[in-house]
């Protein structure tokens, strides 16, 4: 008898998404529906769709969700927290989206303790829109609105959310994770894990960046924008708990540093 | 339930707790900030959630995540921040969510002034956010009519799932006057279970998904039209309106809403002293606009006067209305200066002594 | 039947306090009712006011531009309001505040030292209550048996305050009904 031994989640439709090749939104949509599963959340859960690469994400995920407008997810799952506590909320978000136009709305959610889960893909570009540059763009990196590499002196340094957040008094839970290697990606489930049963818990807002690769707006092959992302990203975006409700406010870092990624230089 | 004297802001806030929404989300603006400071106190008593968001845009898009769970949810704001809102009243609307949004109108444009004003008379029936759609708004001209409305606005909401709009101005918010709350009020449209909403798939219902976004165009064309039926709908089936004086003869025909029509109305009781006939029509609901009571109305007098606190925005309502059959007068305060019963009363006289210039488009 | 007022002080006079008092009575005793507050700028610093209206029928314009009675509590409110006053209405002054002669002669004034009574009915704070009174007693816009009755209600915590509001109350009716005689 054959056995299944790798499945959908079933938080998750059985769909192709429109991701191109190398985005690793894909990986990040699966720890959430397999995080989902495992809690035995889906028939409770309202996921945010913001807009951005992952606009059309009610399309992927089998839960009953909501479309946010640009930066706003925040503000929405706010809304469907308080009108409904027994509901787990998550909104799903993209660097331009919560760290740009929707600055306001992911400061005071996290700074009320919204009870609601945050996903911030940073891939460190707008990619829907066609590669014009984010707040997280990296110091020199090309994009179309900064075509000769990002200038700090004029556009300031890309804004570390993680840190940012886990300035605030109000208890949350707020970590940085990367996918960008399959030990890392399971270091980013183990966050997307812990962000949810916070909320399962009722104890706090819950928040978890995940770097993430953008192939097609990098102008790289995918295998190549990962090393870029271990390369530049990394060392200054680090991985780790920067804060959780108890209070201990910077945990070591899980991983113990870098771990080796498939470089393909 | 006795009568009880209240502000205007107080009794919005209280009619929406008797029409069972339990949630608040707003930011504080002048004039007005004793709606979410009555209800920051009032919908903890009856286990609500009052939240006092960061921005208006903030609290517009509050609103539309709870309204898409289908519990009953209001807010309230004044000119610019209901600019603010702009963005969330169009996905509201784009989204068919019920919600009731309160714009206690004050003078603008820009930052422009705290004091009464009906200036966003064409934000509020012609768009004020981006697409098509359209607000069901409703003009209260006495605090006991905005209670009313308010309670009514809730069931209108839930009925056509879209946002209703009741349109006040700075006096309506800040005026005290006797207010009743009935006792076992029947909803004034029929309530249908909220089988759209987000809350949840169980087992193998497909998942429930409130979006406005639809990027095939001939899927978003066909969401069009069928937003269009339903404001067509909302056109012939909810037009609200008083006439005032219309039963006897008159020579000059009034159009006026909201606490401006109640300075007509004294206005009309002065005229008649004088043995000048004058007669008004109050639109209540501005969208959908009474044009078939206006039209009717005109038939009987030699010219149209219309009031407004703004420089002339109903007025092409009326126009429209009327489509050239009677010459159109204007009388308009900006700038939160109030128009007076004896103000209005010159404009009339003047009007049908031939000295005032109708208003024409050249 | 309609009676309106404007009444007009400076912030802390309780001008705004005695219009809703007023309006509450009015409305206990079967009247139609508004009362409108300047708010804004206004209410801050300078002069506050209020207009109140009681009216046999339904209340047309909340707004009134020259009202049939101006109960002026300072020398500001005086100057503000003195001209608006309707031919053949009522100016009630505060005397005690306003030295000032006023200069219309088509209405009839009332002057009433409301702050010098309040002081000696050993109730500073009730000069409000004194002008409330003698605007009664002047007009009879409400009985008032109905306004006391409200005082009683309005300061049910405090018995001392009710009984020193209703000695002011009734020292201003008595003075607003011989003024106008």
């Amino acid at each position: 008898m054959p056995e299944t031994v790798f499945s959908r989640p079933e938080a998750l439709q059985q769909v192709t998404t429109h991701y191109c090749p190398g985005c690793t939104h894909g990986v990040i949509h699966r720890l959430v529906g397999e995080v989902v599963d495992e809690l035995g959340l889906r028939e409770r859960t309202v996921g945010i769709a913001p807009v951005g690469c992952s606009v059309l994400a009610y399309n992927y995920f089998a839960t009953d969700f909501h479309e946010a407008s640009h930066g706003r997810a925040p503000a929405v799952a706010t809304g469907v927290k308080r009108a409904r506590p027994d509901l787990i909320v998550f909104a799903y978000q993209g660097d331009g989206d919560l760290a740009s136009i929707g600055m306001a709305e992911i400061m005071h959610c996290a700074n009320r303790g919204e009870k609601v889960t945050v996903v911030f893909v940073n891939n460190a570009i707008y990619g829907m829109t066609g590669g014009q540059m984010a707040p997280t763009t990296m110091p020199g990196q090309i994009a179309t609105t900064c075509p000769l590499g990002r200038d700090v002196s004029l556009a300031g340094w890309p804004i570390r959310m993680a840190e940012l957040i886990s300035t605030l008094r109000t208890p949350a839970f707020v970590a940085r994770a990367s996918v960008h290697a399959p030990l890392y990606t399971v270091n980013a489930k183990a966050m997307l894990k812990r962000a949810f049963q916070y909320q399962v818990e009722g104890t706090c807002f819950s928040i978890v960046e995940i770097l993430s690769t953008c192939p097609t707006n990098w102008g790289l092959p995918p295998a190549e924008a990962t090393a870029w992302l271990e390369d530049n990203m990394l060392p200054y975006y680090p991985l780790g708990v920067f804060k959780t409700p108890g209070g201990e406010d910077r945990a070591p870092l899980p991983l113990g540093g870098r771990i080796g990624a498939s470089h393909a230089k | 339930m006795a009568k009880k004297l209240m502000k205007g802001s107080e009794a919005i806030g209280e009619a929406a707790v008797r029409a069972n929404c339990k949630l608040f989300f707003g930011y504080p603006i002048t004039p007005q900030n004793e709606i979410p400071e009555y209800m920051s106190h009032r919908l903890p008593q009856v286990g609500g959630t009052f939240v006092q968001a960061e921005s208006e845009v903030a609290a517009s898009n509050m609103i539309y995540g709870a309204a898409g769970t289908g519990e009953r949810v209001f807010t309230s704001s004044s000119s610019p921040g209901i600019s603010l809102m702009a963005e969330g009243i169009s996905y509201l609307a784009g989204s068919e969510l019920p919600v009731v949004l309160v714009n206690i109108m004050r003078a603008g444009p820009g930052l422009g002034g705290i004091l009464p004003s009906q200036a966003d008379y064409f934000q509020a029936t012609k768009g004020g956010g981006h697409g098509d759609y359209r607000l069901l708004v409703l003009a209260p001209w006495s605090v006991q009519e905005a209670a009313d409305l308010v309670q009514d606005a809730f069931d209108l909401a839930d009925f056509y799932r879209n946002p209703v709009m009741i349109l006040g101005d700075g006096l309506i918010g800040q005026m005290m006057e006797p207010v009743e709350f009935k006792e076992n009020r029947v909803p004034c449209k029929p309530l249908k279970p909220k089988d759209w909403a987000a809350t949840g798939c169980k087992g193998d219902r497909p998942t429930n998904i409130i979006n406005s976004l639809f990027l095939d165009p001939q899927v978003l064309e066909y969401h069009n039209q069928k937003l269009k039926a339903k404001y067509d709908t909302m056109s012939r089936d909810e037009v609200r309106f008083t006439e005032y004086g219309t039963g006897d003869d008159y020579d000059l025909l009034i159009v006026a809403y909201g606490t401006v029509a109640r300075v007509c109305s004294t206005a009309i009781e002065d005229l008649r002293e004088d043995g000048i006939k004058a007669a008004m029509v109050r639109p209540i609901s501005l969208f959908p606009f009474p044009y078939e009571a206006v039209r009717r109305a005109a038939k009987k007098a030699k010219a149209v006067l219309v009031v407004e606190l703004s420089c002339g925005q109903m007025i092409e309502d009326v126009q429209l209305a009327l489509e050239g059959s009677r010459p159109v007068h204007f009388y308009g305060r900006q700038g939160g200066m109030l128009a007076s019963p004896e103000e209005v009363a010159q404009k009339a006289k003047e009007v049908l002594a031939g000295t005032s210039q109708e208003v024409r488009h050249a | 039947m309609q009676n309106d007022v404007i009444m007009a002080g400076f912030g802390g006079q309780g001008v705004l306090l005695i219009g809703k008092m007023l309006a509450y009575a009015g409305m206990h005793q079967g009247k139609e009712v508004s009362w409108l507050p300047s708010y804004g700028p206004e209410m801050r610093g300078g002069t506050a006011n209020c207009t109140v209206v009681i009216s046999d029928r339904t209340v047309g314009s909340p707004v009134i531009q020259c009202p049939r009675a101006v109960v002026a509590m300072n020398l500001p409110s005086l100057e503000k309001f003195e001209s608006s006053i309707k031919p053949g209405g009522l100016l009630l002054i505060n005397s005690s505040l306003i030295a000032k002669e006023p200069g219309r002669t088509d209405v009839k004034v009332l002057k009433v030292p409301a702050n010098d009574i309040a002081n000696d009915l050993h109730n500073p704070k009730g000069a409000n209550m004194v002008a409330l009174g003698a605007y009664l007693g002047a007009t009879h816009a409400v009985a008032l048996e109905e306004m006391e009755a409200l005082v009683r209600e309005t300061f049910a915590s405090k018995p001392k305050v009710v009984e020193a509001n209703i000695a002011a109350l009734r020292r201003g009716y008595e003075l607003g009904e011989e003024g106008m005689k």
